[in-house]
């Protein structure tokens, strides 16, 4: 590994710094990263949309306002990032004629060139903050996948082995991120979806809990489990980026009224004192021995700066699969219900409104999103709502409960992101099931609505290795000071895909 | 467990227009789920509410007051088909239907 990587490698940190000291320029970091995605980005297919000409300007903008002093006040200012195709970007001028923003597809052909009137959340805080939006990221049609095979425009090829998925459903923006093409990306999470492609493409990945970070303009999936979180290469990046996403958000009913903590403080790189739980039931048959050997090790490592291990248990972590593959398509069937080839999207133009609905519906979703759609509507169905519907928010009060009984004598939990490294593409997409155990690690999270970040352990059969670290709601402080004292001290800080080295 | 009428059913309700190969497909994939899923019915969960939400919170109200909203002309732009500044559907209820 040479000793400095190249510009576009480097983390937020870094290049902060080189900004304020005017070795370099946002205008320079801009250029890098779209050095790199026009050498990369076509063959691992990070991107659906590029605003290339925009961010340069928005990057001599930002170059200007450091010049005159403002970087203080704009923690992310100059600094390019992505954005999951799945946050809406405002593309239309009041007048209703577009303008240089991007479209939103979520993914899917039902949202195939749509421009969307209004900015999300995570685009005006970003922005507000001072990053250069460089484009939006492929992934799972609706965020419903772990593999980013579910794009109706294409798979991810994970730049560590382009025979292999990034994992998803944030796997563009994982990808890009972790392949210089941005210096971070949004994801949502709402069963792993960005803990688990950080952990496959060898980046940290943070879910936020439920509440902390606005859903506005996030297209929804299973609305009572989404939640916005940064994908960065390393924890105080993704501290920053957090900061910078989290705060109440009248627009969002869930978003929750709460002081935001400064969370760079919370990096204090000293863990001795805390205890850290390890529960049993998470590792699992099926696991790759290199897997749960790198996460052991982890774990090991954190004892040896001084923090307590205790082992926990939580014992329907088993029906966390089951309880979330009721729920979140019950919750997608309705969300979904929203494309009806009337208001906005393709049309099938048909005359009869039935006839309209269903050829617009069963041309514009995708294999994976029908299945779920089905699947959803058949849980909400007359005669078995209760027996599938209720049962599963029933066991979800459970698998809460242990979560927050555990948390009661534990400052946070550790444990795998994923059972396996990235596998090959194709290799799960006949089998639904199969797919969906790449989530059973980092689903009970969503499901207890904690936060959760997934961070770099090393490396199995030259593949990246990710554990997690899972924390009380709202205490995402405790969190990142425990993933930032492992990463600055185990020597996988730098970790970096092969395609890192020009 | 789930038959190819079920599915059938199940899609006419979700307004989703489905292929005689995709229902052929979706037929054992959505056996095998609700198998997989169905175990649920064995936990015990007599002493349990449900959660909707994991995070308790109480309905926000805001004062029913008018203010800026998003233009009439953005609101329309992406209709596929409108007419004199409305949206144009196809007929749901006409005489003699």
């Amino acid at each position: 590994m040479p000793a400095t990587l190249p510009l576009a490698d480097r983390t937020i940190a870094e290049v902060a710094e080189l900004l304020r000291r005017r070795e370099v320029s946002s205008r320079d970091l801009v250029e890098a990263c779209l050095a790199r995605i026009a050498r990369d980005g076509e063959r691992l297919n990070t991107f659906l949309a590029i605003a290339g000409e925009r961010a340069l300007a928005s990057a001599d903008a930002a170059d200007a306002a450091l010049k005159a002093g403002e970087g203080a006040k704009k923690p992310l200012l100059g600094i390019p990032y992505a954005l999951k195709d799945i946050f809406v970007t405002r593309a239309l001028d009041d007048d209703g004629r577009p303008n240089s923003g991007l479209p939103t597809t979520a993914g899917s052909r039902i949202l195939e060139g749509y421009r969307c009137a209004y900015a999300s959340d995570a685009e005006e805080r970003l922005g507000n903050a001072g990053a250069v939006l460089l484009g939006k990221t492929n992934l799972d049609e609706f965020a419903m996948g772990s593999s980013n095979e579910n794009s109706a425009f294409g798979p991810v090829h994970n730049p560590w082995d382009e025979s292999l998925v990034p994992g998803g459903s944030s796997g563009g923006s994982a990808a890009a991120v972790a392949s210089g093409q941005a210096f971070f990306a949004t994801g949502t999470d709402t069963g792993g979806s960005i803990r688990q492609p950080a952990s496959l493409s060898g980046i940290v990945g943070f879910k936020p809990t439920y509440g902390r970070v606005s859903r506005y303009g996030m297209v929804a999936f299973a609305s009572s489990l989404d939640q916005c979180g940064p994908l960065a290469r390393s924890v105080p990046d993704a501290a920053a980026v957090l900061q910078a996403l989290a705060g109440y958000d009248p627009r969002d009913s869930t978003s929750v009224d709460l002081p935001v903590p400064d969370y760079a403080a919370a990096l204090t790189g000293d863990v001795q004192g805390l205890r850290l739980g390890v529960p049993r039931e998470y590792f699992v048959a099926g696991m790759e021995p290199g897997v749960e050997a790198a996460v052991r090790a982890a774990i090991g490592f954190l004892e040896g700066l001084g923090a307590e291990i205790v082992e926990v248990s939580l014992p329907s972590t088993d029906h966390g699969l089951a309880t979330y593959y009721i729920i979140t398509p019950a919750e997608a069937s309705a969300n979904l219900a929203r494309y009806d080839g009337i208001r906005y999207g393709p049309s099938a133009g048909s005359d009869d409104l039935l006839e309209n609905y269903l050829r617009t519906r069963g041309s514009g979703f995708g294999p994976e999103v029908k299945r779920r759609i089905i699947l959803g509507t058949y849980a909400l169905s007359a005669g078995y709502y209760d027996a599938y519907y209720v049962k599963a928010q029933q066991v979800r009060t459970l698998i809460k409960a242990e979560f927050d009984s555990v948390l009661a004598t534990v400052d946070a939990v550790l444990a795998p992101t994923s059972p396996t490294v990235a596998f090959k593409i194709g290799a799960k997409t006949d089998d639904p099931l199969l797919m969906y155990l790449n989530d059973a690690c980092t689903l009970p999270v969503n499901i207890a609505g904690l936060p959760g970040i997934s961070v770099p352990c090393g490396l199995s059969d030259g593949l990246p290795v990710g554990f997690q670290v899972i924390g009380r709601a709202f205490d995402e402080p405790t969190v990142l000071r425990v993933a930032d004292a492992y990463q600055r001290a185990s020597g996988f800080a730098d970790l970096r895909p092969p395609t890192a080295y020009d | 467990m789930i038959s190819r009428s079920d599915v059938e059913h199940v899609a006419a309700l979700a307004r989703l227009g489905l292929t005689d190969d995709e229902i052929d497909r979706l037929v054992p994939q959505l056996s095998r789920i609700l198998e997989a899923v169905g175990k649920l019915s064995a936990v015990d969960t007599s002493s349990v509410g449900p959660t909707a939400q994991v995070i308790a919170l109480e309905n926000v109200m805001r004062d029913d007051e008018p203010r800026p909203s998003m233009s009439r002309e953005a609101a329309l732009a992406e209709a596929p088909m409108r007419e004199g500044g409305l949206l144009r559907v196809p007929v749901v209820l006409e005489e003699g239907r």
